[in-house]
């Protein structure tokens, strides 16, 4: 945490440094002050404007990995689990 | 992204007694809810699909075994999530014995910076720090290619191989899209240990995704 303490918070942002804050930034966690500095910067820096948005990209691209649906066998597979499941404790419980 | 997972406490509840008292819907209710989330959740610990599948279903017998003691303290989704990761991590601890696959993961991408210094100009420049070339937009190119099979194929490729501690945060942020309270909460850690996880293992994807679209 040295580091961060590090930070000059007076002077201009650099590209270096902007690249280890972008997800402070997506997740608007950044100090106010850090925020001012940062907004400053990709103001007049086209690099850093597509490096994030090609940061938004790589986290659409990550959501698109969720989009499976359960597989028959699978929910055949975990229908014969509970029904099992149910039969055992009936026998226990009865 | 899976947003729709969230019960409420009331639903939670009838579910949670509905499930006690052996009624399939409620099962099927929520197998529907959460069986492609906790596949996804044993991915991050275990190197094959299909002995995902096997720990989940394992998980779902957790579930039912445990339902009749379970509290709600915690959220039923929460529970029901850290029992799939714990028989996960022991499945894949078991895996690591008989297949290597600790070795072929990148150990260094836990420290280092999100791009390469080499990217940057040198202290000697007149902007140090500032690009040497700078990054290219990605709007350029088509959909279809961003999103193709082929791509998807290749994040993976770029999930797996990031050290477990953050392919299980960035697995929960941005494949399953929850909210960073959702993933401290799960998984037992800080805020600012989360974002520290979840920046080095978006930074690494990203620098796969950019070699991938650039070749």
């Amino acid at each position: 945490m040295t580091k961060q303490n590090a930070r000059d918070t007076s002077s201009e942002m650099t590209c270096q440094e902007l690249v280890e804050l972008v997800t402070e930034y997506l997740d608007d966690t950044l100090a106010p002050s850090e925020r001012v500095r940062f907004d400053a910067h990709l103001s007049t820096c086209p690099g850093c404007t597509a490096y994030i948005e090609q940061m938004r990209t790589t986290i659409r691209v990550l959501g698109k990995l969720s989009e499976e649906s359960v597989s028959e066998t699978a929910r055949r597979e975990l229908l014969a689990t509970f029904r099992t499941w149910k039969a055992d404790v009936a026998k226990r419980d009865g | 992204m899976n947003l729709t997972s969230a019960a409420s406490p009331t639903d939670e509840l009838e579910l949670v007694l509905a499930l006690r008292a052996g009624d399939e819907d409620a099962f099927t209710d929520l197998v529907n809810r959460y069986q492609a989330q906790m596949v996804k959740i044993a991915l991050a610990y275990v190197p094959s699909h299909a002995i995902a599948e096997e720990v989940v279903q394992e998980a779902w017998l957790g579930v039912l075994n445990g339902i009749g003691r379970f509290e709600q303290r915690s959220q039923l989704k929460t529970w029901i999530m850290r029992i799939v990761m714990n028989r996960a991590k022991r499945r894949g601890a078991q895996e690591a014995r008989t297949i290597p696959i600790s070795a072929i993961r990148d150990e260094g991408a836990d420290r280092g910076p999100s791009v390469e210094p080499d990217r940057f100009r040198g202290q000697s420049d007149q902007w140090p720090g500032h690009w040497l070339v700078a990054p290219e937009g990605w709007s350029g190119i088509p959909e279809d290619r961003l999103l193709s099979k082929e791509t998807l194929a290749h994040v993976g490729k770029a999930l797996e191989a990031l050290p477990e501690s953050q392919r299980e945060v960035i697995t929960l942020r941005d494949v399953l899209g929850y909210s960073s309270a959702e993933v401290c909460n799960v998984l037992a850690i800080s805020e600012t240990n989360q974002r520290v996880l979840l920046h080095r293992a978006r930074s690494r994807v990203r620098a796969a995704v950019q070699r991938y679209l650039q070749q």
